[in-house]
């Protein structure tokens, strides 16, 4: 076994992480979480680790790591900005702001600029739903955000 | 003597800015020699007004809002901090406020979320009180004879679904809160979970001590981070204080909650994926039977109820069954907490009995549209509710009336769209929702709402029109009989509702 290479600080990492979790009921989300959080993505030799501290078979944590939206597979950008594309924003003009964002970050959703800024997401939902255009900027909620808004958000990242 | 000033850490209010003004409040008032203590509450709910600060005076809190942070120096100039500039006036006596029945959310905007001692003085743990009082049958008893419902969406009643669940043997029984509130529209559970968290543990309790269960999880979804806070904190302050734990306020009662978040898969909110989720699985959905009151949460009985039914039951039990099933209308007892969102002029919380009309929430409560343009559809109940016409506003709001209408109430979120909302944009939207979300485990909401998106652009195109529509009508009939829960089932409902009441749109 190569994923449990005491060599490997992140494989070392991500034993740690799980083996802290292990006696939780149903320790996966919350392992995956920890990882994705603390090391900002689940690599393929991430789950293996996972995978043997809780004894499962790699292919069904590699099965929830793929599920879920939260857990990245690879690194976001340094700010993630998501926008939320549900029925409530979009009564009051999110759509038009997510084509704003898309032309002037010249990314599309789930991608991330060259500069390895910022990560543009779509969400469905911030519960925010009487002040939108609703938009969350590195987990920080944001309303009422006008094309013109989101240009000085951005502008501030 | 201490000036107390109230100002929301509710997320929706500091989206506006409600921090930036607490800061200013507290900046200007040490320039000028005041003592102000800012108390940091949940939202009244009146969501246009945000921020909304609140000064308490002798003809009780009285409202300025909404501010803005550069406002703070004016406004304290002109006497806000002792209530005399001209605002709101007194809060409580907003009439908007006035005409609402707040049972459920009585404390929230009010008390500070993150004080039990504030929690215990506005009413709270009274209803666990009594609950401890009464032994764990008469409690089923008692949430059954409220009549409350499941205010997640389906409806069921929550002490028949107790009563089974207290009648099963196992070696551990769970109460899992479903907190994973993904419909659009709808922001009830983060706003009660940020400004009044301990109801929500208190209900729980009360839900374990009635059926025999010992340990509590509250899923809650990870889009809440605030949320998610406002919960631990609660849980840390209600252990510190013996309401959770061994020996619940010194009872033979032991029980306690922990926070899972989930992680951005909208399906979870489906009682049976959310299961699946808290073990660690991808969140698929089960095929029921077996029910989750015999077998859920790891196979052992489990009570799976949403934010506000189990925050709903403190009240219950602290004022009497007979209070709470005395409001409301037909089969829909007590009150129900509607959030209005989208296009509309006044926007937030509006908890009143069961019976109110659609028009009364949109038009008197909401004062239609934030645009100025007039109301075309409403959508009542999140992504997988129907959109209605203003000619249905006479409708009366209850689970059975709307049903009637070929609607239904869900989580109670009413978005509101002016007259610029293209409807069959909007069909094809709930169809690519779907498609997004879907679980996959079943091929009528996996592969249908592909199809879907795929029969409404040949539609929007001009091609074929007559009979895409009567392909998407089969398509809809097959997904609302033959999925294996709401997602798929439900998807149907603002697709064919868009096509019923708005068919120029699909011409």
């Amino acid at each position: 076994m190569t994923s449990g290479n005491v060599a490997d600080p992140r494989a070392a990492r991500v034993r740690e992480i799980t083996e802290a979790r292990r006696g939780l009921r149903g320790p996966l989300l919350p392992v995956l979480h920890a990882v994705n959080d603390e090391l900002g993505h689940i690599e393929q030799s991430d789950v293996a680790v996972v995978a043997d501290v809780l004894n499962l078979a790699v292919a069904e944590v590699h099965g929830v790591v793929t599920f879920y939206e939260d857990f990245r597979t690879e690194p976001a950008g340094r700010s993630t900005v998501r926008i939320c594309r549900a029925e409530a924003c979009q009564a009051v003009g999110s759509e038009a702001l997510a084509d704003h964002a898309r032309g002037a970050l010249g990314v599309g959703f789930g991608e991330t600029t060259d500069d390895g800024r910022v990560t543009l997401d779509e969400v469905f939902c911030l519960g925010n739903c009487a002040l939108g255009p609703s938009v969350q900027v590195d987990g920080v909620l944001r309303g009422r955000v006008t094309p013109a808004r989101l240009d000085a958000i951005l502008g501030d990242l | 003597m201490t000036t107390r000033v109230f100002v929301p850490r509710d997320s929706a209010a500091r989206s506006v800015g409600a921090d930036e003004v607490a800061e200013r409040i507290t900046a200007v008032a040490a320039a000028r020699g005041l003592d102000v203590e800012i108390v940091r509450t949940g939202s009244r709910g009146m969501l246009w007004l945000e921020p909304l600060v609140e000064v308490e005076t002798a003809r009780g809190r009285v409202g300025y809002g909404p501010v803005e942070p550069e406002q703070v120096d004016g406004l304290v100039g002109e006497g806000m901090l002792e209530g005399a500039a001209p605002g709101l006036g007194p809060v409580e006596d907003l009439d908007w406020l006035r005409r609402q029945q707040r049972l459920t959310f009585a404390r929230v905007g009010v008390v500070d979320p993150r004080s039990a001692d504030d929690y215990e003085r506005h009413g709270g743990i009274a209803g666990l009180r009594a609950a401890l009082a009464m032994g764990p049958e008469a409690v089923v008893d008692a949430v059954v004879d409220s009549g409350l419902r499941g205010r997640g969406g389906a409806g069921f009643p929550t002490g028949i679904k107790w009563r089974t669940v207290a009648g099963a043997e196992a070696d551990v029984k769970f109460v899992c809160c479903n907190a994973d509130e993904g419909d659009s529209g709808t922001y009830a559970d983060r706003m009660l979970m940020e400004g009044d968290p301990f109801t929500l543990l208190e209900g729980m309790t009360i839900a374990a001590y009635a059926t025999g269960a010992t340990e509590g999880f509250v899923y809650l979804r990870s889009e809440y981070p605030d949320a998610v806070v406002a919960m631990e904190a609660a849980i840390e302050a209600a252990r510190a204080r013996g309401w959770l734990g061994e020996h619940v306020l010194g009872s033979d009662l032991s029980f306690d909650v922990q926070v899972r978040v989930g992680a951005g898969a909208y399906i979870c909110g489906e009682e049976t994926a959310m299961l699946e989720s808290l073990e660690g699985k991808r969140g698929q959905v089960r095929a029921k039977p077996p029910i989750p009151a015999l077998e859920g949460l790891f196979g052992r009985p489990t009570v799976v109820n949403n934010v506000i039914t189990l925050a709903t039951v403190p009240w219950v039990l602290a004022h009497g069954a007979e209070a709470y099933a005395e409001r409301g209308v037909g089969r829909s007892r007590g009150t129900s907490v509607f959030q209005l969102a989208g296009n509309v002029k006044q926007g937030g919380i509006v908890e009143t009995g069961f019976g109110v009309t659609l028009g009364e929430l949109v038009e008197g409560f909401g004062g239609g549209t934030a645009s100025g343009r007039p109301v075309r559809a409403v959508q009542v109940g999140g992504p997988l509710g129907a959109y209605l016409p203003v000619s249905r506003f006479d409708v009366v709001v209850g689970y059975e009336e709307m049903a009637a209408v070929g609607a239904m109430v869900g989580h109670g979120g009413v978005v509101v769209f002016d007259d610029t909302v293209d409807m069959s944009r909007m069909a094809r939207f709930a169809m690519e929702f779907c498609a997004e979300e879907s679980c996959g485990k079943c091929t009528p909401c996996r592969v249908g709402s592909v199809r879907g998106v795929e029969v409404i652009d040949r539609i929007r195109a001009g091609q074929d029109r007559d009979a895409n529509l009567a392909l998407l009508d089969d398509l809809c009939e097959l997904m609302a009989d033959g999925s294996l829960c709401a997602m798929g089932g439900l998807t149907p409902m603002p697709v064919r509702s868009a096509v019923e009441h708005f068919g120029e749109d699909f011409r």
